[in-house]
């Protein structure tokens, strides 16, 4: 635990495993406390402030959609026979709608990594930058 | 109990148990114990939360709800999985980001309060107790029908199993026995889909023609409101089965079990197709079990329609494959009920003794105790109850735990993360009142009142819906919007920190 900086190279495996831990552990607060990122300036940076806009732009339009087509679904169901006629042979429209519900589901999840991994880049440059000292 | 159906039972046990006795030899911090340090692998964890997800509630319910009502069983495993867009966008990566090892972490992060910590530990046990009593009830119950022993017996061994298995492995030897599980369990899944469909010629169009004919409920029983004929209750359902997700604690605590947000949002992804693909199956074993098994064996053995699979699996496979249902539905209790236990054990361990009375100050070895009594205390506790609840309806505690979490922890934390003018006030007034509103509105509901006398009270519920979440989770952010109106200024400069943290994960 004394070895908080996990820079030493001659930890064995195992070990600098725990320290990666523990960084996150109770301990973390007072190792921070000697140089903790200046949060409010790192808030009011204009880098910052594009990388949020752009992620509630990405999660606030999808997450309103996916609701929406979710809830429609009972919303229908219980007040209209509308998904009883059957779309292919004897499968009704409800379950085209079900397994629509499903893809959309994979479909979102991919969409979301792919784009998280962009957000992830411009993280980075933030922790760059704090790195260097631009947010004292 | 045949010869065959024991060696399966020896087997799987015998295999958690080695996985136990492998993870015990490292679990020996409070890291270790309560996320197994925070070292599973994006697909590890992936499939251990598809692992959570696919309860018996989902294997045995699920199936035997769609062999008896059709379509309207598929209601549950369409909220279930859409129900991982909402943990994937809104709450896995600030979550994991902010907190360490429970939700009240993550929300003290931002208010550094024992009010709201313990308002949020609560809120936890409470959930936690909900679920754990609707699995173990659900579990004796259908233990005593798989291996014909008494449901005291059967409630007891699997409350001895899963003291075992988080006592001694803690998380690592939960999460690998949600491994193993989620494995034999899909490997058994597909396994009797394709069973079905080889019955079926592979003629998708063909069964479901068929499956207009099989049933008493004749076409009706490929459309809507077989069961759900009230539409406000159905709605109602389905917010709860959706939103609730995100704040079950056995779920959310499975985003500390990874090293950071990258690997969280990966397991999300793999416990998303998992689960998918999944829910897809259980359309077969329903279709599947009401086609060759009949809706009137399937009451005869249990009138919930839980023994479905596992008579389906005989009716396709013989003793063999049922005894292999049998045995993995046994495991798929034992991981999840494992599961529960340590989310109650770190609200309990971890927030109320660790953070709140000893101030965080406990050592690794008062934590380690800490974490091992609560979790005996949670476990023996949630048996006696389990005991005496024998009779309680499984599918009401389960969604009664679905409604408190969406009701009392998912506006909590979605104010903490997202608005910058939520104060102390707010989040005790957000987590109070979801969770009050959703227990009162329960106890005035048909859940336990009935004219006839069928229920816990006799005469007309007060209140008309099944499930409250329609009124509660609504009640739960207008809570948290009237507190934070009518109390201090927010810290914004604490703000700050959070929203740089929980969106970057700069720690």
């Amino acid at each position: 635990m004394a070895n908080n900086n996990g820079n030493d190279l001659n930890t064995v495996k195992p070990l600098e495993k725990k320290n990666k831990v523990s960084n996150k552990g109770p301990n973390s607060k007072y190792n921070k406390a000697a140089d903790s990122p200046n949060y409010s300036a790192i808030a009011e940076s204009p880098e910052f402030k594009s990388l949020k806009r752009k992620k509630n732009k990405f999660i606030l339009p999808i997450t309103i959609f996916f609701l929406l087509s979710y809830i429609s679904l009972p919303i229908l169901t219980s007040y209209t026979t509308v998904l009883n006629n059957n779309a292919f042979g004897d499968i009704a429209w409800v379950w085209i709608y079900a397994l629509a519900l499903f893809v959309m589901t994979w479909t979102l999840c991919m969409i979301y990594v792919r784009r998280a991994n962009d957000f992830d880049k411009e993280a980075e440059i933030i922790f760059e930058k704090e790195k260097a000292g631009d947010y004292e | 109990m045949n010869v065959m159906g024991l060696a399966f039972f020896v087997g799987i046990v015998g295999l958690t148990l080695f996985v136990t006795y492998i993870a015990s030899k490292r679990t020996n911090s409070a890291s270790e114990f309560y996320t197994a340090g925070g070292g599973l692998t994006g697909w590890q964890n992936g499939i251990a939360i598809a692992g959570d997800y696919l309860s018996a509630a989902s294997f045995l319910g699920i199936a035997g709800a769609i062999s008896l009502f059709g379509f309207d069983g598929f209601f549950y495993s369409i909220g279930y999985l859409v129900a991982y867009l909402v943990v994937l966008y809104i709450v896995a990566e600030p979550l994991r980001n902010l907190g360490k090892y429970t939700l009240a972490d993550m929300i003290t992060a931002r208010f550094d309060q024992k009010k709201i910590r313990a308002a949020a530990a609560i809120s936890t046990l409470t959930i936690v107790l909900f679920y754990m009593i609707a699995q173990l009830v659900g579990a004796g119950a259908l233990i005593q029908l798989l291996l014909g022993i008494d449901y005291w017996v059967a409630v007891l061994l699997v409350g001895i199993m899963m003291t075992i298995y988080v006592l001694w492995g803690g998380m690592a030897a939960t999460s690998w026995v949600q491994i193993i599980k989620a494995v034999l369990l899909m490997v058994g899944t597909v396994l009797i889909s394709f069973l079905v469909l080889w019955e079926f010629d592979f003629n998708i169009l063909g069964m479901f023609t068929e499956m207009k004919s099989v049933t008493a409920n004749g076409e009706a029983y490929l459309h809507p409101g077989v069961k759900y004929t009230n539409g406000l209750d159905t709605i109602s359902m389905m917010i709860a089965l959706v939103l609730g997700t995100a704040g079950l604690p056995h779920i959310l605590m499975r985003f500390f079990t990874v090293k950071d947000a990258k690997t969280a949002r990966s397991s999300v992804v793999y416990a998303t197709w998992i689960v998918g693909i999944f829910y897809i199956l259980t359309i077969f074993l329903g279709f599947g079990a009401a086609a060759f098994v009949g809706s009137d064996a399937i009451i005869a053995a249990n009138p919930a329609g839980n023994m479905a699979a596992p008579l389906l699996a005989q009716a396709l496979g013989g003793d063999i494959l049922m005894s292999f249902i049998s045995a993995v539905a046994f495991a798929t209790i034992l991981a999840v009920v494992a599961g529960l236990v340590l989310s109650g054990a770190s609200a309990f361990a971890h927030d109320l003794y660790g953070q709140i009375f000893k101030k965080g100050k406990a050592t690794e070895k008062q934590q380690m105790n800490a974490a091992r009594m609560a979790s005996v205390g949670v476990s023996v506790f949630s048996i006696v109850l389990a005991l005496g609840a024998q009779s309680m309806n499984v599918a009401f505690l389960v969604s009664l735990a679905f409604c408190i979490a969406a009701s009392a922890n998912l506006p909590v934390i979605i104010y903490t993360i997202y608005w910058k003018n939520f104060n102390t006030t707010g989040a005790l007034s957000a987590i109070i009142t979801g969770l009050v509103t959703a227990l009162v509105l329960v106890a005035l509901s048909p859940n336990l009142w009935a004219v006839d006398g069928s229920m816990f009270f006799t005469g007309e519920a007060i209140f008309p819906l099944t499930n409250p979440a329609i009124i509660s989770v609504p009640a739960g952010f207008i809570g948290g919007w009237i507190g934070t109106m009518v109390g201090a200024n927010a810290d914004k400069r604490k703000y700050a920190e959070v929203d740089v943290k929980a969106n970057i994960g700069l720690k």
